[in-house]
């Protein structure tokens, strides 16, 4: 089975995969995100679109209000 | 004040590389007014700030402003009181509200950019925004810095050009803002990321 990692934890991947997929798979409910994958961003418009290749590491950072 | 008497405590061979350096700010509150402090004394040479909103009182428990500036543009003020403490960075102030169409414009010569926001969609809203316009250039953003003690919570994630400071986790309970040490300490955890990065080859 091939993986991609997300925030470090191993997570098995599928074909055709997307980024909506891998944020309800890991239950990632934030609404205000940064996503990269293998260090690209990812715009919030294109959640839906862009496939996750094997063996990506998927960074998901939750931004919280507060300064 | 000469500049060799403000930089008489620092290392010489920092001076130069600080000062040629252009930093950009967005928000001037807790976060920003504190970094924009502690910048300015470390010698960057240009600070590049903007921020809408005016002083109330609720904003004295954790920003760098005082009492007689109640009802001040917080960017304005800022410039004030970062003048009082030194002739040798210059400063940019916007009395403005920052969007996705005037960041490029206004931060176009800084070298580094600060988040300093306090609302979360501002946050996603400016790095989206910076990453876009600005792939090569850094940028230092905060995330969970609400309530008090807990300092082993926070931490710093480096994700090549993009930097969190904070804990990631504490959400900011409605009505109640950070208080000065959590919200100092963050902003000062940007600020010497800064240096880091501007200081990487000494």
């Amino acid at each position: 089975m091939k993986k991609i990692t997300v925030n470090g934890n191993e997570v098995d991947w599928l074909e055709g995969m997307t980024i909506t997929d891998v944020l309800q798979k890991m239950n990632y409910t934030f609404k205000m995100l940064v996503i990269k994958v293998n260090g690209e961003l990812v715009r919030k418009k294109d959640y839906d679109s862009t496939t996750i290749p094997a063996g990506a590491d998927v960074k998901v950072i939750h931004l919280i209000s507060g300064g | 004040m000469k500049k060799s008497d403000f930089f008489a405590n620092h290392d010489p061979r920092i001076i130069p590389i600080l000062q040629n350096s252009i930093v950009g700010i967005a928000g001037c509150g807790g976060l920003g007014s504190n970094a924009a402090f502690t910048l300015t004394r470390v010698g960057i040479g240009k600070l590049i700030f903007a921020d809408f909103d005016k002083i109330e009182p609720s904003n004295l428990n954790r920003q760098q402003f005082f009492i007689d500036q109640i009802g001040y543009y917080k960017a304005d003020a800022l410039k004030a009181n970062l003048s009082k403490i030194s002739t040798f960075t210059e400063f940019e102030a916007y009395n403005i509200k920052l969007t996705e169409a005037n960041i490029p414009e206004i931060f176009k010569d800084a070298d580094i950019m600060v988040e300093a926001f306090d609302k979360a969609e501002m946050k996603e809203m400016l790095i989206d925004c910076w990453l876009e316009h600005f792939p090569q250039k850094p940028i230092i953003a905060a995330s969970g810095l609400a309530g008090w003690g807990r300092n082993e919570l926070l931490k710093t994630r480096k994700l090549e050009n993009l930097y969190i400071c904070g804990d990631e986790q504490t959400e900011l309970q409605s009505g109640i803002s950070p208080m000065a040490p959590r919200v100092g300490i963050v902003a000062n955890m940007q600020v010497n990321l800064v240096l880091e990065i501007l200081l990487k080859d000494l």
